[in-house]
């Protein structure tokens, strides 16, 4: 089902939570709303949902307008945060329930209920635990609940609001694994919210950004880290050293690093450097003394300071970094930056 | 735990052995003859069935009452809310006498009642509304937390799987809420049974038909019968302690589920 989001706008009393968002959204893909917390990433998903209804602007479904139909018209499946299971039901009362809410020629059979709850349960790999009650499972096994019973009313689309938010590190990774082979066997659209970057970049087809209600940038994984639109995608995706300074004639000065500004308006600008971007030595290299080394693995992150005194981060194979020692003097060189005016 | 043990005794214990060994002066026909009497099981029934009926009625208005104070905001909201708690504080003699001018046939609401044919004082329906009064906060305190705590997710979750409001509300929101309406329903249940002060001043007192088991023990003590009165209270005491543990026994199940 693709999905349109057009010039939507939503106010909680005053607080505009989202501004003229407008988002496209293709048959079977796996898109990530990415922002940080008040930025309307939620809202968006809600308003797609039809859990909330936009002030103005439309939502269309497979071209269909369905701003002000609910969530059950739409028929979409939705995954909380803190898995909204029902306590008093068991695992596979809860997945069934969608398909035991139908009513007269919709609902299937007693039989065909229960082959359908046994084949997502399968699918999420909890199967044996149907008889289970969600208190006796997991933070994990909770939300392959929660999704199995989303999953069960065959949705249009999924939508995921922070779905690994509460899950420790281990857990999230393998359930973020899981959720793309999930997306990959049933090729249901899938839109979920995240805050945390790494999630989006690794397991999402596009990425839509969101800052203070608005869409930043959307675009592959690729396209926002390598050639992100605006200042904010560059400093919220990937880490990036931010130095302020002042372009004059295609050239960025600030922090005691000098980089080519081509296509840059005179003034004042922030450049964002990726730590990984920066090399020792190498062409147009600027002076700097290292504070700190910390190897992690097959990388060496070097803290250094510029002659200016701006504070900067590099990372540099592990090798090359064997035969440095603090308060050395270094060359930095980089280049690729992002240089944005302000 | 040896202070918990000896509080627990000096106050709890002794006392309700005390009327354990005082119905044990009579004899088993006596204690019959005493404890089952006519006069006395008319009153048991009276008792338990007023207070079962107010207990039900409790249960439908003392989730009506939770349900629009944790989800409704109107004017005079925490007025409302402090006069759920009214019958705790109250004496409940003033309750009583209260109650008793409101429905006595010449009352403000009783003088209405009269011509429809319904007499709401002096007889076993005066208990029941005494009743009803006195236990409805201990629904609606029960069921308030867990409503609240029920997060509007679950309801949508619901909505969003095709449900609707009526299916949302019977098969999510009030099997959730059952153990903790189950323990409401019980404790008001357990708490008429035991009422004597706001009853007496509305039941009429008429032995056989509006005559509750503890003012029976109250006449059996005014006429010496120390031993008869204590007859009737080990019943009651023995049906109080199977009620507490029957609320006990559905807590600890509840807990399994939720978790």
């Amino acid at each position: 089902m693709t999905i349109s989001i057009r010039s939507v706008d939503k106010r909680f009393g005053r607080y505009p939570a989202l501004n003229d968002v407008s988002l496209e959204i293709a048959d079977g893909e796996l898109l990530a709303l990415l922002g940080p917390s008040g930025s309307g990433k939620t809202t968006l998903l809600r308003t797609i949902a039809g859990l909330e209804f936009p002030d103005a602007g439309q939502v269309l479904f497979g071209g269909e307008d369905v701003t002000y139909a609910s969530a059950a018209k739409r028929r979409v499946g939705f995954v909380f945060q803190q898995y909204a299971l029902f306590k008093h039901m068991t695992v596979a009362k809860n997945v069934a329930f969608g398909l035991d809410v139908r009513k007269g020629r919709e609902k299937p059979s007693k039989a065909d209920i229960t082959k359908r709850v046994d084949e997502l349960l399968k699918l999420v790999e909890l199967d044996g635990l149907g008889g289970r009650y969600p208190s006796q499972l997991s933070g994990g096994q909770r939300q392959r609940v929660a999704l199995s019973r989303a999953l069960a009313v065959s949705p249009s689309v999924l939508l995921l609001d922070e779905p690994f938010g509460a899950l420790d590190a281990t857990v999230r990774k393998s359930l973020r694994k899981e959720l793309r082979r999930i997306h990959d066997a049933t090729g249901v659209t899938t839109i979920f919210v995240t805050h945390d970057q790494e999630e989006a970049m690794g397991l999402a087809d596009r990425v839509a950004i969101l800052n203070a209600g608005a869409i930043e940038q959307v675009g592959t994984p690729d396209e926002v880290h390598d050639s992100p639109a605006t200042a904010f995608v560059c400093g919220f995706v990937g880490d990036a050293n931010r130095i302020e300074g002042l372009v004059a004639a295609g050239v960025f000065n600030g922090g005691g690093v000098k980089l080519p500004a081509k296509g840059v308006a005179d003034g004042p600008a922030c450049a964002f450097v990726r730590p990984y971007d920066l090399a020792l030595g190498g062409a147009n290299a600027f002076a700097a003394t290292l504070q700190r080394v910390s190897v992690q693995g097959a990388v060496a992150h070097l803290d250094v300071t510029t002659s200016a005194g701006a504070a900067i981060e590099a990372v540099v194979a592990r090798a090359e970094a064997s035969n440095l020692s603090v308060g050395q003097p270094l060359k930095l060189s980089t280049a690729k930056a992002h240089i944005f005016p302000v | 735990m040896g202070v918990t043990l000896s509080v627990l005794s000096l106050v709890v214990l002794i006392p309700l052995s005390a009327v354990a060994i005082k119905a044990a002066e009579l004899s088993p026909a006596e204690f019959a003859a005493a404890a089952f009497s006519e006069r006395a099981i008319a009153a048991y029934r009276l008792t338990f069935g007023a207070a079962f009926a107010a207990a039900v009625i409790n249960g439908v208005f003392g989730v009506l009452t939770a349900w629009a104070l944790v989800r409704y905001e109107f004017p005079g909201k925490s007025i409302v809310n402090a006069m759920v708690d009214l019958p705790f504080a109250l004496p409940t003699a003033v309750a009583g006498i209260a109650l008793a001018t409101l429905y006595s046939p010449n009352g403000w609401v009783g003088q209405y009642l009269t011509p429809l044919g319904i007499k709401a004082a002096y007889n076993p329906l005066g208990v029941v509304i005494a009743l009803t009064f006195i236990g409805l906060p201990f629904v609606v305190r029960t069921i308030e937390p867990v409503l609240r705590d029920l997060a509007a997710d679950v309801e949508e979750a619901a909505a969003s799987l095709g449900a609707n409001r009526i299916q949302t509300v019977a098969r999510v929101v009030l099997p959730a809420l059952g153990p903790a309406w189950l323990t409401g329903f019980a404790l008001a249940f357990a708490r008429a049974v035991g009422e004597y002060g706001s009853v007496i001043f509305i039941a009429g007192n008429m032995p056989y038909q509006s005559e509750i088991a503890p003012l029976l023990i109250i006449i059996q003590l005014e006429q010496y019968e120390y031993a008869a009165a204590a007859a009737i209270a080990l019943v009651m005491l023995s049906a109080s302690f199977a009620m507490l543990f029957v609320i006990n026994a559905i807590q600890a199940w509840a807990r399994r589920i939720e978790g």
